[in-house]
């Protein structure tokens, strides 16, 4: 286990490499000069000459790329031109936010789709099958944007239920947003369990545990849950990715104080040193959930760590 | 198939290819795609959303940029099916007329990613080691993001514009097509045909051309159309965020963001547009979905 875990750690290092190379790239490699870009046209040519020589912008790309490099590792991510305030310390003042909505939205996944995917796979072809089919596939095409929409248009304006924005003041102001987050979560995890939990009903070892005798529930929860639950793991770990994406459009539509907004903000308002940070904040963040993904599968499934350590 | 990025590995699976019986199999494959209902469904509405898009000059009502602002923000009327929007734009028009823009932002990024991902699948597939060792890493480093977050962050890099969405949109679906159609040519190079066309001296071009290709191509169909579905949501999304379509373009995202502000007096202008989307993205799906089936034979139906 432990060899699985420290190939596994070292396979993070190559792709966060390239993955700088992208966000470096979204600097300097863009059409015109960043330095002109950041500034806007009302600049001085000594705010312009001093922004230069601070973005090391006047030596070789692999200079700068190796310099930049460097400062990243050292969790010194520049500062942010709009605000002044250094990038690391936004980030982490918005990334709070973000989990906490991410962690609702998968919570509530988990907890409606496994449930209505094992229900359905125990029932297959019947009418509610059908339906948490069709609502699945509908959940997988709506748009995070549209849905929270019509969600405030249903829940805050007509009904006047939930609060549509904002996020300190209590329970009632997660439900909109993690929902609208969670949706494509509940319909990727209800499909992905029901065709596992189908195919592990099939299985000879269910047979033998239903011809012994053993009560009906106790075979699904104990014999078939167990066993189909494995792809539904990578299934989450794959939606948490999914989740950070939507959160980026989410917190946009409820005004959450997250790091998917800031995002958006720090685009339009061409504040590159935070998008730069951002993107690079998401990437650390979606390795670090999959390295936990696939730890997790390892713990569960024996023969995952075999097959690393084996080779 | 998920949210506004989409990340295909969920749905797609690897496909037997059989021998090349080609003509046999393509009738097969249409008699099962005809039976399966929601398949057929999905490809009827499409065939009408592409008709209306083409034909949009003759089949829309309006003008889709015409205003008149002495009757905005109505709702739907016998003039004004779908309502109006906060110019007095006729929401139905611009909704015809925004699907032309989806469509073609499907279309043209999907080509993006399947010209070049699929290039690099096929050549990593056919020739594996070093090259194939390359180009993976090149598609494990855009896999670092999720595909919708890649593309919001060449969106930085570009600037915002549907041209730079539909290529920003494209770079983001190249990692599903490289490693599909990569899979695939590699279970179609290992059978006895291709040896036997190398056997007889056939140069690998050829062999890719003539007999890879053909045989590879059913799970990457599959993924063109799932593909095209996460293509429309991400670039909606974009456009939604600002970053694509700028008004007073009608295309359905940002005609979603610009009705907003509007949306306790006029939430036609918002719901419409939306429902487009996923009726579109729906059908997208059920043809996609339908199409793995009729292809893949080891499947149930």
């Amino acid at each position: 286990m432990l060899q699985y875990l420290a190939r596994r750690l070292l396979l993070i290092i190559p792709i966060l490499l390239g993955v700088s190379v992208i966000v470096f790239g979204i600097m300097h490699l863009t059409p015109g000069d960043p330095a002109l870009l950041m500034l806007g046209e009302n600049a001085t040519q000594e705010q312009y000459e001093n922004l230069r020589e601070q973005l090391g912008l006047n030596e070789p790309v692999v200079v700068q790329y190796a310099i930049w490099l460097g400062r990243m590792v050292q969790l010194d991510l520049g500062r942010s031109i709009r605000s002044n305030r250094p990038v690391l310390e936004e980030l982490l003042a918005r990334f709070p936010a973000t989990v906490e909505l991410a962690a609702v939205a998968i919570g509530l996944a988990i907890i409606i789709g496994i449930p209505i995917g094992v229900f359905s796979a125990t029932r297959p072809d019947s009418f509610a099958d059908n339906v948490a089919t069709v609502g699945a596939l509908g959940g997988l095409a709506m748009p995070v944007f549209w849905q929270g929409l019509m969600m405030i248009l249903i829940f805050s304006v007509w009904l006047g239920w939930l609060p549509s924005s904002g996020r300190l003041g209590g329970w009632q102001y997660y439900i909109l947003p993690a929902f609208t987050l969670g949706t494509s979560a509940v319909a990727a995890i209800t499909r992905m369990m029901r065709s596992t939990m189908l195919e592990t009903i099939d299985q000879d070892f269910i047979r033998t545990a239903k011809a012994k005798g053993v009560l009906r529930a106790s075979v699904l929860y104990h014999h078939a849950l167990r066993n189909a639950l494995l792809p539904v793991v990578t299934v989450i770990g794959l939606q948490f990715g999914n989740l950070l994406a939507g959160a980026v459009i989410t917190e946009t539509i409820f005004a959450w104080p997250g790091i998917g907004r800031l995002a958006v903000d720090a685009i339009r308002s061409k504040d590159f040193p935070v998008v730069q940070g951002v993107v690079m904040m998401f990437a650390v963040t979606y390795a670090l959930v999959n390295l936990f993904v696939d730890i997790l599968y390892a713990y569960i499934d024996p023969r995952v760590r075999t097959r690393y350590s084996g080779s | 198939m998920t949210t506004p990025s989409s990340r295909p590995s969920a749905t797609s699976s690897t496909i037997d290819v059989p021998a090349p019986a080609k003509r046999r199999r393509d009738n097969r494959v249409w008699r099962r795609l005809r039976r399966n209902r929601r398949a057929l469904f999905g490809f009827v509405v499409l065939l009408i959303i592409v008709i209306a898009a083409l034909l949009a000059e003759i089949v829309s009502p309006y003008d889709p940029n015409a205003q008149d602002l002495r009757s905005r923000l109505q709702g739907p009327t016998a003039e004004h099916w779908l309502g109006t929007d906060q110019f007095g734009r006729d929401v139905l028009s611009r909704m015809i007329y925004g699907g032309r823009i989806s469509l073609q932002v499907g279309f043209v990024s999907v080509g993006i990613a399947l010209i070049i991902g699929g290039g690099m699948g096929l050549v990593g597939g056919y020739y594996s080691g070093r090259i194939d060792t390359v180009l993976m890493a090149f598609v494990d480093v855009l896999l670092a993001l999720p595909a919708f977050l890649l593309a919001l962050a060449i969106i930085a890099a570009l600037g915002p514009g549907l041209i730079n969405v539909m290529i920003a949109v494209g770079i983001a679906n190249i990692p599903a097509f490289a490693r599909i159609t990569r899979s695939s040519v590699i279970t179609v190079r290992e059978q006895d045909f291709v040896a036997a066309a190398r056997a007889a001296g056939a140069k690998d071009g050829r062999v890719m051309i003539r007999h890879i290709i053909p045989n590879a191509l059913s799970p990457v169909i599959v993924q063109v159309t799932l593909s095209l579905a996460g293509a429309i949501l991400s670039a909606a999304g974009l456009s939604f965020l600002g970053l694509g379509a700028q008004p007073p373009t009608p295309e359905w995202g940002s005609m979603l963001s610009s009705a907003r502000p509007f949306i306790r007096e006029a939430h036609w202008a918002v719901t419409f547009p939306g429902l487009a989307i996923v009726i579109t993205v729906l059908s997208l799906n059920f043809v996609g979905d339908g199409l793995r089936d009729a292809l893949d034979p080891r499947s149930k139906r």
